[in-house]
């Protein structure tokens, strides 16, 4: 395929020391007025690498500025003060001739996909090309592999209103990369899709970065999204980075709340209410301590309950678990329930040394 | 009134409705579309930012719009005379008619413009489309079903308007209707008038919402 090529032939070194495809340098972007009262800080002091030819998520609440984080980067929106550089590049110096020409080296997929009602597929792929000023005969070689590639070729002349969800995100998918970007940006592509379209969608997006060697950058509000494909992840709040790293790093080391609570929904962790209203920060007499095992790497595969029960001499309750694949390393956890006596947290706690878990108490219940 | 008579009136009638409708609305888009698009597009951080024309442009759309056509007709006889070289006649009523329809395409053009879903000018932003591109390639190609809408209410309104036009003798249906019919008494005159108008109209509309429907590729079974 041709894609593949140029794909190849652009594929950085690994010798050479890479500059990141997109990096943020004390990022502000404010919204409103000139006076300070009606101005909205959506980013707040934002510094973040994108590296070249990762998967990279960024992930946070609605409202945290993922949004406007991810505009930066092709200039629809225009950062307050601090620099966005692409591929070397500042976004911000750059006149409009300019920020066409670098939008035309990076793709964009959007949440509600944003295609043309009145074009076809074929034609919705064909319309970066269009805009470029490609001659027909050269838009029809260079639509018609890209449709393959998503896997629609038998739906190149449907209306996206004949198409589902994951086939509209797949010919949008399509359009952005018709231009042969470097770059691919996609604004919670998979939100508006069920979870088993999502994983297909996600799929395509791990492929299409492995096979071309793109760079993905993703916003989502779902850990499932990250999970799956990202190698990277920035955890955004309010306006900031809270957390960034390697994801399984992250997510493993999680410290800031949001990261927690990101992680618990998505990995089912979450106490059941009843629980959790009953949770008491100091333990009186009788009562049952609540810890959250997290296990990741070699121990996810230790029969680590059966063991937790015959090192502790204690009844063990299981309240919550999970095993997760996290940028594709086995990851679990599982909070359980055992006598707040001091002996017992004792042996406890030698085990879980023993055994290399990182631990968290909850609380404690009657 | 001999059949044949009838028949001979409401044919030159008819021609003249076509000429006054076909004409006033065919400059008055010509003319509208343009300024419906910028109405449309140049609001406040929009494609090409120009709010204060574009509250200009809108304050003279509602004066046009509000003056009663009637009116409009007999304020503008300078304008048309200057135009056409005379005031009266199937010509000179085509003056007021397009001026008439030149606000009434804008408004409902712009109406068709901003249908247009936001996330598309912003997708084609992104593929780095000049805002030239992103009104052809993208704003006029996606209203295109609600801009023949927009069309086909025009032509019906110009009908109507055309009638009035009798009043500076442009002829045409609605005068017919009002000198034969109603001035001198002669109902058989005004029903086939009434008769022909309606199916006009009905062919306008029919033809019009046809077209709409070819493009419009929005609600296909999938």
């Amino acid at each position: 395929m041709t894609i593949l090529h140029t794909a190849v032939e652009t594929a950085p070194s690994p010798l050479v020391t890479e500059r990141p495809m997109v990096a943020f340098e004390a990022v502000t972007k404010r919204f409103g007025g000139a006076d300070d009262k009606s101005q909205f800080t959506a980013l707040d002091g934002i510094d973040l690498s994108v590296a070249r030819g990762a998967i990279t998520g960024i992930i946070g609440r609605s409202g945290a500025g993922k949004s406007t984080l991810i505009r930066l980067v092709n200039g629809l929106e225009k950062a307050t003060s601090g620099r966005v550089v692409v591929d070397g590049v500042e976004v911000g110096g750059l006149s409009e001739n300019g920020l066409r020409d670098l939008r035309r080296q990076v793709g964009m997929i959007f949440q509600h996909f944003n295609l043309l009602s009145s074009r076809t597929a074929f034609e919705n792929v064909a319309l970066p090309l269009e805009i470029a000023g490609l001659s027909a005969t050269a838009i029809r070689d260079k639509v018609a592999p890209l449709i393959d590639l998503v896997g629609l070729g038998d739906k190149s002349d449907r209306y996206p209103a004949e198409l589902s969800g994951g086939q509209k995100q797949r010919i949008g998918i399509a359009r952005a990369l018709a231009t042969s970007p470097k770059l691919l940006l996609s604004d919670e592509a998979t939100s508006a899709l069920d979870p088993e379209t999502t994983q297909s969608i996600l799929a395509l997006l791990k492929r299409i970065n492995a096979e071309l060697g793109l760079t993905v950058l993703l916003i989502t509000h779902e850990m499932e999204v990250v999970k799956t494909i990202a190698s990277d992840v920035a955890v955004i709040d309010r306006g900031k980075i809270v957390e960034a790293g390697r994801t399984f790093d992250v997510f493993t080391g999680a410290k800031h709340e949001t990261t927690r609570s990101l992680l618990s929904a998505a990995l089912g962790t979450n106490l059941p209410e009843w629980i959790r209203s009953n949770l008491k920060p100091q333990p009186s007499v009788g009562d049952r301590v609540l810890v959250r095992l997290i296990f990741f790497g070699s121990t996810a595969f230790q029969p680590l309950t059966a063991r937790l029960v015959t090192e502790l001499a204690a009844d063990v309750n299981i309240l919550a678990g999970t095993i997760e694949e996290i940028a594709g390393e086995p990851y679990g956890s599982l909070v359980v329930a055992y006598p707040a006596d001091p002996a017992v947290t004792e042996r406890a706690e030698r085990f879980y040394a023993a055994a290399g878990l990182s631990t968290e108490v909850l609380g404690y219940v009657a | 009134m001999s059949l044949d008579m009838l028949f001979n009136l409401l044919l030159k009638a008819l021609g003249q409705t076509l000429q006054m409708v076909a004409v006033a609305g065919l400059i008055g888009a010509l003319i509208g579309l343009p300024i419906g698009v910028f109405l449309a597009t140049s609001g406040k951080g929009e494609l090409f930012p120009a709010p204060a024309l574009n509250r200009i442009i809108g304050a003279i759309v509602n004066a046009a719009r509000s003056t009663p056509f009637i009116i409009l007709v007999v304020a503008i006889i300078p304008f048309t005379r200057l135009v056409t070289g005379t005031s009266i006649g199937t010509y000179a009523a085509i003056v007021p008619l397009t001026v008439a329809t030149i606000p009434f395409v804008a408004r409902l053009a712009e109406a068709a413009i901003r249908e247009v879903d936001k996330g598309l000018i912003e997708a084609a932003r992104a593929m780095g489309a000049t805002p030239l591109q992103i009104v052809f390639k993208v704003l006029l190609a996606e209203a295109k079903p609600g801009l023949t809408l927009a069309l086909t209410l025009t032509l019906v309104s110009l009908v109507g308007y055309s009638a009035m036009v009798g009043a500076v003798g442009g002829g045409g249906l609605g005068d017919l209707g009002i000198r034969y019919g109603y001035q001198r008494f002669m109902p058989d005159v005004m029903l086939a008038v009434v008769v022909v108008l309606i199916v006009l109209v009905q062919a306008i509309q029919s033809l019009g919402d046809a077209l709409a429907r070819r493009f419009d590729k929005r609600n296909r079974k999938t």
